[in-house]
């Protein structure tokens, strides 16, 4: 299977090959890579992509894992409905 | 790291970026820009991605409307798709007093050339299928605003820049200014020092702090303003920004390529450099989002985050030159259109210290004029 054919963010159909061009670019900041791609920005919140981001950074940089910075994860972590957040609202008021 | 330059931009915001490109499309040499963080992480990776030209004054809609038309070509010019399309603006009008605000406002656009018109329920809900047109007596509308990516237009414009010459320094932090006799030395950074003789204080949210290293006092605050981004629905249903000013100014459109809405609504906190999301916001967003397209309560919100809105007294930003020191200038104090303004701002920075005069009113973002005590009208400030 091809670089192509990998995808790394299942929510936004990321693939390991979107993210290697933009590295050999250098853009190597995974908050600029998370912009551009859109990856940890989908429902699951990166839980599944932002590791293997890390991974492949760390890889293709010669960088150690931990002194790549971790993105920040936003509220709410997961999913809500719109509905519930606005009714919880309107019980109060 | 350079240790002297030309021209020294603080800030590698949307503003920055533009002001640097521009500079350098225009024959300047030996641009630095620093930025303290990644490009674009202060203001205009949180903001909403409106672009509009429905504003009521006149120079607002003049800088506007020679923005979009930077904008419709943006692509071509820099060599990336910035994905500006112009879905339009849609101003929900509740009550006979707004209408008739609006009224004069499109009186106004169409003076200057923008197409917006005011129409009625029935054509709004076309526009927008799934809107709660309960209480609508009309609406606002203009076909040519629309919204762009604010992470492609950043690293748009840097890449366009870079391949003129501009050096950027990200992670660079400007600590001071060295001036002597009102001639600007050098900046001094967490990193060296660069000399130089022109400073140009694109820092947006964080501007008065390096102004007042030299002693300038121009009202730019920092508020906390949120976002939210919901689940991707099906494309087409809201494409146009749509605002009400009757639901505390909420805001929200369909984002282009995604499918997810995005907006907010006029919550702010602050003065604050605290940019932590609330739960007050989330549910507010939700609640006032739900009474306009009730359908969204069915869809998840994905997301919220913070940024600024780096407000000015009347809303209007701080553009222009600095008389108490040699070229010293500043673009900031956006209030929240930093990023649509930013092509035209961009261009008119460049005609300002290349020529000393600008094509387009830049005169209107005066930064004397809060000392004067001449404020603009309050100018409309959302999405």
């Amino acid at each position: 299977m091809s670089e192509k054919d990998i995808i790394i963010c299942r929510c936004n159909d990321v693939t390991q090959k979107e993210i290697e061009d933009l590295i050999d670019q250098g853009i190597t900041d995974i908050e600029e890579i998370k912009r551009l791609t859109r990856i940890g920005m989908g429902p699951c919140q990166g839980r599944t992509c932002i590791p293997l981001v890390m991974r492949i950074i760390a890889r293709k940089t010669g960088k150690k894992i931990e002194e790549i910075p971790v993105p920040a994860t936003r509220v709410p972590t997961r999913p809500v409905p719109m509905g519930v957040l606005a009714g919880a609202m309107n019980n109060e008021e | 790291m350079k240790s002297e330059a030309k021209t020294v931009i603080i800030g590698g915001g949307i503003i920055g970026l533009a002001i640097a490109y521009n500079l350098a499309k225009m024959g300047e040499e030996d641009i630095v820009v620093l930025e303290k963080g990644y490009l674009g992480n202060g203001s205009t990776f949180r903001c909403g991605s409106g672009i509009r030209q429905q504003f009521g004054d006149e120079a607002n809609i003049q800088m506007m409307k020679r923005s979009v038309e930077l904008w419709s070509g943006l692509k071509e010019e820099l060599g990336m798709d910035v994905e500006f399309r112009q879905t339009g603006y849609l101003f929900l009008l509740y009550d006979e007093e707004e209408l008739e605000s609006f009224k004069k406002n499109v009186a106004l656009q169409n003076k200057f050339g923008v197409p917006s018109r005011i129409i009625s329920p029935e054509d709004a809900k076309e526009l927008v299928p799934p809107l709660n047109t309960e209480g609508i007596i009309g609406a606002a509308w203009n076909h040519t605003d629309g919204k762009a990516n604010p992470f492609k237009a950043v690293f748009a414009y840097a890449n366009a820049a870079k391949k003129l010459g501009v050096e950027i320094y990200e992670y660079t932090k400007a600590e001071d200014i060295k001036v002597e006799n009102s001639e600007i030395k050098s900046v001094i950074t967490d990193k060296g020092e660069i000399k130089t003789r022109r400073v140009i204080n694109a820092a947006n949210a964080w501007a008065k702090l390096l102004n007042a290293k030299l002693g300038i006092d121009i009202p730019i605050e920092p508020y906390k303003h949120q976002s939210v981004k919901t689940e991707p629905i099906k494309p087409g249903q809201i494409e146009p920004m749509v605002i009400s000013f009757k639901h505390d100014g909420v805001y929200l459109t369909q984002e282009a390529e995604q499918g997810g809405i995005i907006g907010g609504y006029g919550l702010k906190y602050g003065p604050t450099y605290d940019i932590t999301p609330t739960y007050e916001f989330l549910r507010g967003v939700s609640y006032r989002f739900t009474q306009i397209i009730p359908s969204l309560k069915y869809v998840n919100v994905i997301r919220i985050w913070g940024g600024y809105y780096a407000e000015t007294p009347d809303g209007n930003a701080a553009i222009g030159k600095i008389n108490e020191i040699n070229e010293y200038y500043i673009a900031a104090g956006f209030s929240g259109h930093g990023f649509m303004l930013a092509p035209v701002v961009g261009e008119m920075m460049a005609e300002l210290i290349v020529n000393g005069k600008t094509k387009k009113p830049l005169w209107f973002y005066d930064p004397y004029r809060f000392e004067r005590g001449e404020l603009r009208g309050k100018a409309i400030q959302m999405g």
